[in-house]
């Protein structure tokens, strides 16, 4: 019982400066709506993400990826009863396939982004702490990429490497770490300037020590923000080149796929524009939020981490 | 001597998430004309906050709370030259006081100076912002001379009509037709002699300064150079319009002994020059020896003694001033340093009744419940400590 | 003399390449520490003053093999015979060179890599100026102390707890500081803890650079006092960087004046106060602002800012300001000479008298 209170006492010591971190950073979280409302679409996507097999059973039991069709019409047909949102060119179900297609797009922004963050911070510290050639040879490196336009030279990619979702990723890993690099390269210059570094080194740690320990956390924050920004924007980035025919195969479940279906059927039949709003609309609206709300949490995160704008 | 600028129970309070930063509490100062008077404090006890409040520079989430600034203006930029409190003039008015009857020195030279403009840029600015009638006067008084020597009469006719201008301005600067003149392209150039003779202001109050080459000089960016040649720059951009007062916060301490040396002389022998008036921020109570008539001390927000500084350093009453005194090192002084122990305390929750109290070897009960008055003690030395109040 | 040197540096050079173009071709050199000769005695404290961008930071850092010299020597705990063999070795020139070779990887300290480098890196420590940044500001303050006993493996789990502790005692602060960051402390309390990480090694030496430069004058005082205290508990032996001479008249057993990359004058503090010889520190001792209003000092305003140490002036570096320069000042550069009781100068003039 006495040394429960002790340890609770001593667990509380501990703690408190975090505790207080913590509850400032809430603090200006709430303060500002829009980081929660950003917080709250993410959670949104995220719940229909993980309910996606009680939200939409799959049709084929072993592919929950393929959205169930219902006749071979081109022409889609407006919500109803059976097809909650209605069904797309080739009667694909849209509910079904927007909800799947959300965890299609959590893989897609997940897997690309933490792969470019791995090699951005990868390359980016080598070349900012070392110098000299390893420098100049990344360095330029990504100047070469970052000279290309991104979206074509991705489409070029995929192109070469045959058309589906693992390739589209491999395209956006490839064209998406030279940012990373830089920027996390510049931070590390900044960093490792500082005192404290220096101390580091006159106390006799190693360079591993001194690039993770000291370095990288005083320099990785801008870098989570630009990442958490960036899993709306390769999303993006994956669905336009699915629109353009270059992602999924057929049928599979990708918000892009789904716009690609409705391209034909933007406007309707003369005298009524808006017949297939839904065909769309509804994948759109999906695609919109989600970055929205990527976008807004990045904010939030900027407020939660950057220590610049933490005053004291 | 009469008093220029007495500011009187001054509060200003900053608003942050951890709460309110009590940052000035009832600030009393006094600056006679043409004395200087020194403002010592440790960080964060309101010397920079008290100079922002006096020209009205305080910005969110700062705020003036309450107290009087009572200003007396020269007369260049109102009629009246009687006390003004300036906390409750138009902020046009204010803009007005800024640079042309008082003006600020920054620690940090290359702060205040434009990297992307020359110095004569700089410098000529705040001429033809404040003194645009004293150059058109000169500038009349040049084309007058050429208007008689001009040999065709096309050079006359533009001759007289750049006077026309010049005389226009001199009725109204902010006339709507000159704003209007200068928006024309080719018309617009009439201009030039204003600034040719701002120019010219400029290198000649850069010569007085003692600064060598002003002519070469006037042509350079900030960033060539060095931090006391910047210093000077910025002086000279303050003394430029002849201020009343001159605020300098901290001007020397980033530089070196030989240079903060130049510099301290050149403040000091501006001043004798145009008697300025001059509130001189310092950490450093050997610059307050040798620079200042007066000393106010500031502890926490609020000042906690002033007087003459020979009788301040000779026979400092508050117990504070006496503590930061015995912890300088002295010249040929050995032994230990005396330091003062604890800390400033932070002025979200400072102390009650006297904010030195907690680290004062002399407290009192009642030092704990009341905040001690700025009392005269004698004459012209006045504290506030309950050990000097009467009150026990 | 009988003196025990702990720290000695011989025509020790520091120069920083100026890159350029695109090639980053090496343009020129940024002569921060040009030729100095410098011991520092076991137990005492060096003071080394001199004006902002003269090199002294960078002769701290390049003792502590923070940065590699140029050229030049550092020994530190070495005897004086072998100091004089290489000497002697060097000046015959290539006759035994694999002899001076193995001296020089085996003795000298700018030689040093690695493992032998890290081994001495326990023995000597330093502590900056700003101690907003020289504590990583993600780090809890138990971490930060403790770091060096788990870089050179001096401790672990409850003992290095235990030493945390007793450094921050030691330092004026308590337990309940461990579990905070530094951004909790104010601006005194941040150097005593540089100062215990400092001593977390045990170390004989400790380079103080500018450690009070940032501090209020309450708490430089408080600092001082402590720093005054360590070195007579630990037998420290410090150089003490700054450019304030008052501090450093109140502190230092000896001062070093440095210029322009070069050790001017050197000698006992009450010396160097009462009878500075070399024009430069005259200067420099005129311009202190002294606190007390009686004394209004006459004072030697130097003409003109410090020359470029990209391009020092020919000769003595001081000659562009030197009211009493003669012509052979402009030539040659003087030599660090002794005048009678440890007091050197390198100044023409006093050659003369
Ligand atoms: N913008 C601000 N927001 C919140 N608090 C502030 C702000 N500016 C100043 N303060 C607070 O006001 C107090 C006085 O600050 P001020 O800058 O006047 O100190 P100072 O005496 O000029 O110190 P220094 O010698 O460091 O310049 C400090 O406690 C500071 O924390
Ligand atoms: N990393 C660097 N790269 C290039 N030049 C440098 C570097 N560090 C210092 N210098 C230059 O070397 C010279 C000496 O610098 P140093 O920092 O040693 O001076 P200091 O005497 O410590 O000055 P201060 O009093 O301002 O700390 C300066 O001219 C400076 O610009
Ligand atoms: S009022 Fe009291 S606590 Fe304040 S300085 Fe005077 S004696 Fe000390
Ligand atoms: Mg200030
Ligand atoms: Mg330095």
């Amino acid at each position: 019982m006495e040394l429960g209170v002790k340890a609770w006492k001593e667990f509380k010591r501990r703690m408190e400066p975090r505790l207080k971190e913590v509850k400032f950073s809430l603090s200006r979280v709430r303060k500002s709506p829009l980081s929660l409302a950003g917080l709250f679409l993410i959670l949104l996507f995220v719940s229909i993400a993980i309910a996606a097999p009680y939200l939409a059973s799959p049709k084929h039991r072993y592919e929950p990826y393929r959205i169930p069709r219902d006749g071979y019409s081109a022409t889609p047909r407006p919500p109803s009863r059976t097809h909650l949102f209605g069904t797309t060119e080739g009667q694909y179900d849209i509910y079904y396939g927007v909800i799947w297609g959300t965890r299609t797009s959590f893989r897609i922004g997940f897997t690309v982004v933490g792969s470019i963050l791995i090699i951005g911070i990868i390359l980016g510290s080598l070349s900012g702490y070392y110098g000299g050639v390893v420098d100049e040879i990344i360095m330029r490196t990504v100047d070469t990429f970052m000279s290309l336009p991104t979206l074509i030279l991705a489409m070029a990619l995929v192109s070469a490497l045959g058309h589906n979702l693992d390739n589209v990723m491999k395209a956006l890993i490839i064209v998406g770490w030279p940012p990373y690099a830089r920027l996390i390269r510049g931070d590390i210059l900044r960093v490792r300037e500082e005192d404290y570094v220096e101390a580091a080194r006159a106390l006799g740690c190693s360079d591993f020590t001194i690039i993770f320990k000291h370095v990288l956390p005083n320099a990785i924050y801008p870098l989570l923000v630009m990442a958490s920004l960036d899993v709306g924007a390769m999303v993006l980035t994956a669905a336009a080149l699915s629109f353009l025919g270059l992602g999924a195969p057929i049928g599979y479940a990708d918000w892009g796929q789904m716009i690609s279906f409705a391209r034909n059927w933007i406007v309707g039949p003369p005298g009524n524009p808006l017949a297939y709003w839904y065909a769309v609309t509804i994948p759109g609206l999906f695609i919109l939020f989600f970055v929205l709300g990527w976008n807004l949490l990045g904010d939030a995160f900027r407020d939660i981490l950057d220590p610049k704008l933490r005053r004291r | 001597m009469a008093k220029l600028l007495e500011v009187k129970d001054l509060v200003t309070n900053f608003y942050t998430y951890e709460g309110v930063v009590k940052a000035l509490d009832e600030v009393n100062l006094e600056i006679e004309e043409g004395k200087t008077l020194g403002l010592v404090g440790e960080t964060g006890c309101g010397k920079s906050v008290t100079a922002l409040s006096i020209l009205r520079l305080i910005q969110p989430p700062g705020k003036i709370e309450g107290g009087k600034i009572y200003f007396r203006p020269d007369g260049k930029s109102s009629k009246k030259s009687s006390y003004l409190d300036l906390l409750e003039q138009s902020e046009a008015f204010m803009r007005k006081v800024r640079g042309d009857e008082i003006s600020m020195i920054f620690q940090e030279p290359s702060s205040a100076l434009n990297p992307v403009y020359s110095i004569n840029d700089q410098i000529s600015e705040s001429f033809l912002l404040h003194r645009r009638r004293e150059l058109s006067e000169s500038v009349v008084r040049e084309i007058e001379e050429k208007v008689d020597k001009a040999d065709s009469i096309l050079k006359k006719i533009v001759y007289k009509m750049k006077r026309g201008t010049y005389r226009k301005m001199l009725v109204d600067e902010n006339s709507f037709l000159l704003k209007f003149l200068s928006g024309i392209p080719v018309v617009s150039s009439y201009n030039g002699w204003l600034k040719k003779s701002a120019k010219k202001e400029t290198i000649e109050i850069l010569k007085k300064l003692g600064v060598p080459h002003p002519q070469k000089l006037v042509d350079r960016y900030p960033h060539e150079l060095s931090g006391g040649m910047q210093q000077r720059i910025v002086i000279a951009m303050a003394l430029a319009c002849h201020p009343k007062l001159l605020i300098a916060d901290e001007p020397t301490s980033n530089l070196d002994v030989t240079i903060q040396a130049q510099i301290l002389d050149l403040i000091r022998k501006s001043r004798k020059d145009l008697g300025t008036s001059v509130l001189f921020i310092t950490h450093d109570l050997g610059v307050v020896a040798e620079m200042c008539d007066r000393v106010a001390v500031m502890y926490a927000g609020s000042v906690c003694e002033i007087s003459e500084v020979k009788e301040l350093f000779k026979n400092s009453l508050h117990p504070y001033t006496k503590a930061l005194i015995n912890a300088i090192p002295k010249p040929g002084g050995k032994g230990k340093l005396k330091s003062i122990k604890g800390t400033v305390p932070n002025l979200i929750n400072p102390p009650s009744g006297c904010r030195f109290h907690p680290r004062c070897p002399n407290q009192m009960k009642i030092c704990r419940q009341i905040k001690p008055e700025l009392t005269r003690v004698e004459n012209n030395h006045l504290v506030a400590c309950h050990l000097f109040t009467g009150q026990r | 003399m009988n003196m025990n040197i702990l720290v000695e540096v011989r025509k020790l050079k520091k120069y920083y390449a100026i890159q350029g173009g695109v090639f980053k071709k090496r343009i020129g050199d940024i002569k921060a520490v040009d030729g100095v000769n410098l011991k520092i005695r076991k137990g005492e404290c060096l003071g080394l003053v001199g004006e902002s961008g003269c090199g002294k930071t960078t002769l701290g850092k390049t003792i502590l093999r923070l940065l590699k010299p140029t050229k030049g020597h550092i020994y530190f705990d070495i005897s004086e015979e072998i100091k004089q063999e290489v000497e002697k070795l060097e000046e015959s020139t290539d006759s035994n060179s694999q002899k001076l070779q193995e001296l020089e990887r085996t003795h000298d300290l700018s030689n040093f890599e690695g493992k032998r480098l890290k081994k001495l890196r326990r023995r000597m420590q330093i502590v900056f100026q700003d101690p907003s940044s020289s504590l990583n500001p993600r780090m809890l303050i138990k971490d930060i102390v403790g770091e060096p006993l788990t870089v050179h493996g001096l401790a672990k789990g409850l003992e290095k707890r235990e030493r945390v502790i007793n450094l921050l005692q030691r330092v004026g602060l308590s337990e309940d500081h461990l579990f905070r960051y530094p951004h909790e402390f104010s601006g005194g309390q941040r150097q005593r803890i540089a100062i215990a990480r400092a001593l977390a090694t045990n170390p004989d030496f400790l380079i103080l650079d500018e450690p009070t430069s940032a501090l209020d004058v309450s708490v430089q005082a408080q600092i001082l006092n402590l720093l005054q205290e360590l070195q007579s508990d630990f037998g420290l032996t410090y150089l003490f960087i700054t450019h304030h001479l008052l501090v450093v008249e109140y502190i230092s057993h000896r001062i070093a004046v440095m210029y322009l990359g070069r050790i001017v004058e050197l000698a006992d503090t009450k010396e160097l106060f009462e009878n500075p010889m070399h024009p430069y520190t005259q200067a420099l001792l005129s311009a202190i602002p002294i606190p007390d209003p009686e004394v209004r000092s006459h004072r030697t305003i130097l003409k003109g800012d410090v020359p470029s140490p990209i391009d020092p002036p020919s000769g003595c570096v001081f000659h562009t300001r030197c009211s009493s320069a003669a012509k052979e000042c402009e030539e040659r550069m003087p030599d660090l000479v002794s005048f009678g009781d440890e007091h050197y100068v390198a100044c023409y003039r006093m050659n003369h008298k």
